[in-house]
């Protein structure tokens, strides 16, 4: 069985990040690490191909400047090789860009199931795996929170609102995996030093066959075309507990509609 | 506010591969080890549980090579330790008494047997050891062990005792060092061996997060099969304290830093008669002294990792950055406590975790005294302890 999982190389969330002004897209000019909303794809696909016994974990990512760290920790957590794809003319590309990009490699690699995270943790558009589906003309099921190979299907329990569906479609397919369904492992050390081994095919636009005037700044469908300052956090209701504080506080839960 | 606690960005100096390692070490300690620290440090045990987390990441004997050791740099273990010692001196312990002196002294002084008879199970935290050199009677002049192995054909008898042993108690092999007929020795004791008994010691107020000890030994017969072949002097088990001071010097960052930490985060959000307590005159100086010991304490072990890697480091090298971090460690600890006021007295905190732990820190593997003496002897060309 081959899995190729898309993962994001994104700047560190816990360092303060900065917009360019002139984009209004985050500055990406610092180290990169593996997003990790990815983190729980690749540990499910290592899972997957543990449980068949055998098989393959790739893993796809697209970097307008060659950046590798964040491929190398998920290396490390035991993918055997990589695809970058790599082109200065990615600079600026919007969502739709990327999934044709990012379709382009993976149709190289002949996967039997491409899976993603939701959503990556520093764009948040949630829509990459979908439009990747789309372009490689594959069924794709989102919010996964278990998958199973069986014969030529994929079975996978669906996360919703009330719980989860069980959904199943043929392979290939594209998934998107819920963060937080499976605890991603610890890189072993020996898997650290193994990972500099490792390959990574790095590819530019014209080895895919991609005009770089489809994609990048001037590609692109989508614009940002303003940021504002996410409103300041109300002080929250402080209910002074007069022997019925528990009632307000199961009235206020109720509208809420979380009980 | 930016965080200043590597001030001359050293891990910049750091490879791919030992910055990986330094934080996946990192993270497993946070999400792991921090949220089980303080109950255990209060019971007085080791979280046994995370052994085979531990083991998994490749930890026990990092730095060995070969017989499922990962092999990684002295720079990586040492960064490693002081990630680990972060989160509290009983976890670098932990590690550091497995992978230098227990693999150590296999890897280095064993037969090729031992090596692979032993050596995989404990990388993989299966088989866990202790190291049996301090005696109760004999702390600081080891070379007066009172431990006494006797030749009996193909055989060794051995007689006596070992107090403060890290893992004694919970260890399934004890590394151990008796004097003999023929001079130093050291021998591989399985902890079930008939005469061999072992108990923790209780009602420690430092390293409460680490099982210490105490053993006894009444004519265990040990075949010489099991006896160290290489092992033929003091300098053996010396070389592996070595070792493991080594770590300790990294360690003692960690501590420093993390109290360091500690005591920024609490003084700048909570106010007192009206403003920060980090506003305070007293309390920037007591912050500017602290980074500064902390980034003298990195500096020595960064450079004593430099000196390890291009094999030139000198047991003195390692004597002055265990005993000069140690110190720091403990000043810090100390210092960020009372920074923290009545609140720093609960295990809420970690820097009177750090402080205790560090009084064992500063007194195992060479008290700060012995350390300096072994300086003075290097400076005077007298040794003053014999």
């Amino acid at each position: 069985m081959k899995v190729v999982v898309c993962v994001k190389q994104i700047p560190d969330p816990a360092l303060p990040g900065e917009l360019d002004p002139s984009t209004n897209y985050l500055k990406r000019d610092d180290k990169l690490i593996l997003d990790e909303s990815d983190s729980y794809g690749v540990e499910m696909a290592l899972q997957l191909v543990e449980s068949a016994g055998g098989g393959d974990v790739s893993l796809v990512s697209m970097a307008p400047n060659g950046a590798v760290g964040g491929l190398r920790t998920a290396l490390a957590m035991g993918a055997e090789g990589a695809v970058l794809v790599s082109d200065a003319a990615l600079a600026g590309t919007d969502a739709l860009g990327t999934a044709k990009v990012l379709a382009a490699a993976i149709s190289r690699m002949s996967p039997d199931l491409v899976l993603a995270g939701v959503e990556s943790s520093d764009g948040y558009t949630g829509t990459v795996p979908e439009m990747i589906a789309g372009a490689l003309n594959i069924p794709s099921i989102t919010f996964a929170k278990q998958i199973q190979i069986e014969g030529g299907n994929v079975k996978v329990q669906r996360q919703t609102e009330a719980g989860y569906d069980d959904v199943e479609c043929p392979t290939p397919a594209l998934v998107s995996v819920t963060a937080g369904v499976v605890e991603p492992r610890y890189p072993s050390f020996k898997g650290i030093m193994a990972a500099k081994k490792k390959p990574v095919e790095e590819l530019d636009l014209s080895a895919l066959g991609i005009d770089s005037s489809s994609v990048g700044k001037n590609g692109a469908r989508q614009e940002t075309v303003q940021v504002t300052d996410a409103e300041e956090r109300q002080a929250g209701e402080i209910i002074e507990d007069d022997g019925d504080a528990h009632e307000k506080i199961i009235e206020f839960l109720g509208e809420l509609k979380v009980i | 506010m930016a965080d200043l606690s590597d001030f001359y960005e050293l891990d910049a100096l750091l490879g791919d591969e030992e910055q990986m390692i330094r934080d996946t070490v990192a993270k497993f300690v946070v999400n792991e080890f921090m949220p089980l620290v303080a109950d255990h440090f209060e019971a007085g045990t080791f979280p046994m549980e995370l052994v085979p987390a531990i083991a998994d990441m490749g930890l026990l004997g990092m730095h060995l090579d070969g017989y499922g050791c990962a092999g990684a740099s002295a720079m990586a273990y040492g960064v490693a330790c002081r990630e680990l010692e972060a989160g509290d001196s009983g976890l670098r312990s932990f590690v550091s008494v497995q992978g230098s002196l227990c693999m150590f002294p296999i890897w280095k002084y064993g037969s090729e047997e031992q090596k692979e008879q032993w050596l995989p199970q404990m990388a993989a935290g299966e088989i866990i050891g202790c190291f049996g050199l301090t005696e109760p009677d004999h702390g600081s002049d080891p070379s007066n062990m009172a431990t006494r192995a006797q030749r009996d054909g193909d055989k060794w008898i051995l007689n006596g005792s070992k107090r403060w042993i890290t893992n004694a108690g919970i260890a399934d092999l004890a590394i151990v060092w008796a004097n003999t007929d023929e001079g130093f020795r050291g021998f591989l004791v399985p902890t079930d061996s008939e005469g061999f008994e072992a108990r923790k010691i209780q009602n420690k107020l430092s390293l409460r997060a680490s099982v210490t000890g105490e053993f006894y030994m009444d004519d265990v017969i040990v075949p010489e099969s099991m006896r160290l072949p290489d092992a033929v002097s003091i300098g053996a088990p010396l070389s592996c304290l070595s070792e493991a001071r080594y770590g300790i010097a990294f360690g003692a960052v960690g501590v420093a830093r993390d109290c360091y930490n500690a005591a920024l985060d609490y003084q700048q959000g909570r106010p007192q008669f009206g403003k920060p307590l980090s506003s305070f005159q007293i309390n920037q100086i007591k912050f500017a002294d602290m980074l500064t010991q902390m980034t003298n304490a990195n500096l020595q072990a960064m450079t004593l990792g430099r000196l390890k890697e291009t094999h030139t480091v000198r047991p003195y090298h390692i004597s002055m950055a265990k005993r000069h971090n140690c110190r720091v460690a403990i000043d810090t600890a100390r210092t960020a406590r009372a920074m923290m006021g009545a609140n720093g007295v609960s295990t809420e905190y970690s820097p009177m975790r750090h402080a205790n732990n560090m009084e064992s820190v500063m007194t195992y593997e060479g008290t700060e005294e012995i350390h300096g003496l072994i300086l003075g002897q290097e400076i005077t060309g007298i040794p003053a302890f014999r």
